[in-house]
């Protein structure tokens, strides 16, 4: 078996033309990863760029109006940039920094790992290209314009089905057109290794943080950690120190899209097959011929056909749960954290609350569930409006 | 000694003409495949659509979405192979990616290539360190893993070469398959590499449109390698390709010939 295998799930399933770039970069980071001067200036920008850590709130209101378990967010909202995207970025943009890389590529759903590494890029003075699904940049037309104020061209991606995974698509060929001067930064926790190891790694402080927050307020463990998955690097980032407590219940909260009985769907443990994509092997919606499905789900962040390796080994190994929750269930959850809190959240974290709301009710008051709030909901609101049926305009 | 390494023994240089199956149709895919072999084809590499093409440029992506939207299935490739089969025992290779043959069974996939007597599979997405992915089955029913070399691959050419089978592909310059004006990669010592620890021919591709540059390019390999360009005739001419392919391919093949 080769490098980088979750279970049966991972690899490094790239061409040629890429092959030596992905272990140049798996050399390098091997080394920095145990750099302490690498580790120390990254814990610096995490501390004071990107405003870490991340506050853990006690949602009082929506705990007592839930009426059962007590529910934590995890405020990754509140970091700059407003994902816990820029964590990645910072992480990926550094490294590349080290390796005397020029120019950052990345590609971005909805817009938040896309701006985050704009941002790095220009902290940094690095040259940045996003790839951008074209059907993404028009429904985050705004993160578009803030990835060019930062200073980075956009690329609307036209090929395929126009979203998340054709911009992967572009990314990659466009880094095997360039590797010797460019780094590619993968948003997710997915693609060949080192990527879905390297990402887990530079997202992991969520879950360190959760832990270290939650023995000061409640001194002990939270029952069940939650978060959205789409590749799933919020969640990999929350549950991966988690994963050796066997008493901390681990859910993935998928986007069902119009629901996982409908072709509308992004819940790809719901509703994929094991197949071997974007340089991994895991869980991909596809048909039975392995063409990959066209995805669908309000959430530009979580409408990726596939799923990160060592999501599908938590998965097939039954530590970890993943759960489907619809466009629907979604916006309800956007507006009632919006009211309840006074949290307007990213409508990828929303599915997440949504969850929390079902399953909080069914649990006595003593159980602890800590959200992940992996975004802010500012960029969606022209999109859930348009949802309802308001025309901002007017 | 395998069908694919006799004709480049019997063929000082061997010309490789690419088409995406099921582009527009298989009927059609299956008249190319009769044009191209008069026309002086030595293999003919047939793509097997994929939704997500990542080593191909726009022309191949189009032909795959074009061979999608008409309704290919596998399936009905192996169909049409077994009537091809009845008239032709022209060396076919594929060139699809890990996750169609991973997702239709790699067991099922490779026993029909046999079937269909398909000599060998290039599969862009499956590196060196992957290759025991499909290497099993593929050994199994007598199928060649064909290896890719690329401008980047710098220490791993001798690695990956030591252990090819078929032909090697070498991929003649950076980033995705389409048409380029110049090749400026330093072909001649990668060859060189190569030859040093192994017999298996060489032919190059990504890139080659004209018949000088297919002379050039089998001039210091085996043979070249012609995808896109082909199959932008197919995009202009539909169902009615089969002539003005024909005559390409005879213009190319003729080039590669030539050279001694």
């Amino acid at each position: 078996m080769s490098n980088g295998r979750y279970g049966k799930h991972g690899g490094q399933y790239v061409p040629e033309t890429l092959m030596n770039a992905v272990l140049e970069l798996q050399e390098a980071y091997e080394h920095y990863k145990k750099d302490p001067e690498f580790l120390q200036e990254l814990q610096a920008l995490y501390h004071d760029y990107a405003n870490r850590p991340s506050m853990l709130y006690y949602a009082e209101r929506m705990t007592k109006d839930l009426g059962g378990a007590r529910i934590y967010l995890k405020r990754e909202d509140l970091n700059h940039t407003g994902a816990h995207k820029i964590n990645n970025a910072l992480g990926q943009c550094l490294l590349a920094k080290k390796m005397g890389k020029k120019r950052i590529i990345a590609e971005t759903g909805a817009g938040q790992h896309g701006v985050a590494t704009a941002t790095v890029a220009a902290l940094m003075g690095m040259e940045c290209v996003v790839y951008m699904g074209k059907l993404d940049t028009e429904r985050q037309a705004l993160n578009v314009f803030r990835m060019k104020l930062l200073g980075a061209d956009v690329v609307p991606v036209e090929t395929g089905t126009m979203s998340l995974k054709d911009a992967v698509n572009e990314a990659l060929r466009e880094w095997s057109r360039r590797c010797e001067d460019t780094a590619y930064c993968i948003g997710s926790v997915m693609g060949p290794h080192p990527y879905p190891m390297m990402v887990r790694d530079f997202q992991k402080v969520i879950g360190e943080e959760v832990r270290q927050q939650m023995m000061e307020k409640e001194g002990r463990l939270p029952d069940i950690v939650m978060a959205c998955v789409g590749g799933g690097s919020n969640a990999m980032g929350l549950f991966y120190d988690f994963i050796p407590d066997k008493e901390v219940q681990l859910i993935g909260v998928e986007a069902a899209g119009r629901g996982i009985d409908t072709a509308e769907t992004a819940a790809t443990i719901a509703c994929g097959k094991p197949g071997i994509f974007h340089g991994m092997e895991s869980y991909f919606l596809q048909d039975n011929d392995g063409q990959i499905a066209p995805v669908y789900s309000i959430s530009a962040g979580l409408d990726y056909p596939g799923i990160g390796p060592e999501h599908a080994y938590l998965y097939d190994s039954g530590r970890a749960q993943y759960v489907p929750i619809t466009d629907d269930e979604s916006v309800k959850a956007f507006e009632y954290l919006s009211r309840i809190e006074g949290i307007i959240p990213a409508v990828e974290s929303a599915h997440a609350v949504a969850y929390a709301m079902k399953l909080a009710p069914t649990l006595p008051k003593d159980k602890i569930i800590v959200v992940n709030l992996s975004g802010r909901g500012d960029k969606d609101v022209a999109a859930i409006a348009r949802y309802k049926g308001v025309d901002l305009h007017d | 000694m395998t069908r694919i390494t006799d004709v480049f023994k019997k063929n000082k240089k061997v010309f490789i003409p690419f088409v995406t199956a099921g582009d527009p149709d298989l009927a059609t895919t299956e008249k190319l495949i009769y044009a191209m072999e008069e026309a002086g084809a030595g293999i003919i590499e047939l793509g097997i659509p994929f939704s997500d093409p990542v080593a191909e440029g726009p022309v191949i992506q189009e032909a795959d979405n074009r061979a999608l939207a008409a309704g290919f299935k596998i399936d009905h490739l192996f169909e049409m192979l077994k009537k091809v089969r009845q008239h032709t025992e022209i060396p076919l290779v594929f060139l699809t990616y890990a996750n169609p043959i991973f997702t239709y069974g790699r067991d099922r996939f490779f026993a029909h290539c046999k079937e269909t007597r398909i000599d060998g599979v290039i599969v862009p997405d499956v590196p060196y360190e992957e290759k025991d992915t499909l290497k099993d089955d593929a050994v199994r029913y007598g199928v060649e893993m064909i290896s890719l070399i690329a401008p980047t691959s710098h220490d791993r050419v001798q690695m990956i070469a030591r252990e090819a089978q078929g032909y090697i592909y070498l991929v003649s310059s950076m980033g995705v398959t389409g048409v380029r004006e110049k090749i400026t990669t330093n072909l001649g010592e990668i060859v060189e590499k190569i030859r040093e620890v192994t017999d298996r021919p060489v032919a190059v591709g990504f890139g080659i449109a004209e018949p000088a540059q297919a002379a050039e390019m089998a001039a210091l390999s085996d043979g070249a390698i012609v995808g896109s360009a082909i199959v932008k005739i197919v995009a202009r001419y539909g169902k009615d390709a089969v002539e003005p392919v024909k005559a390409y391919v005879r213009e190319m093949a003729d080039a590669v010939r030539k050279v001694s």
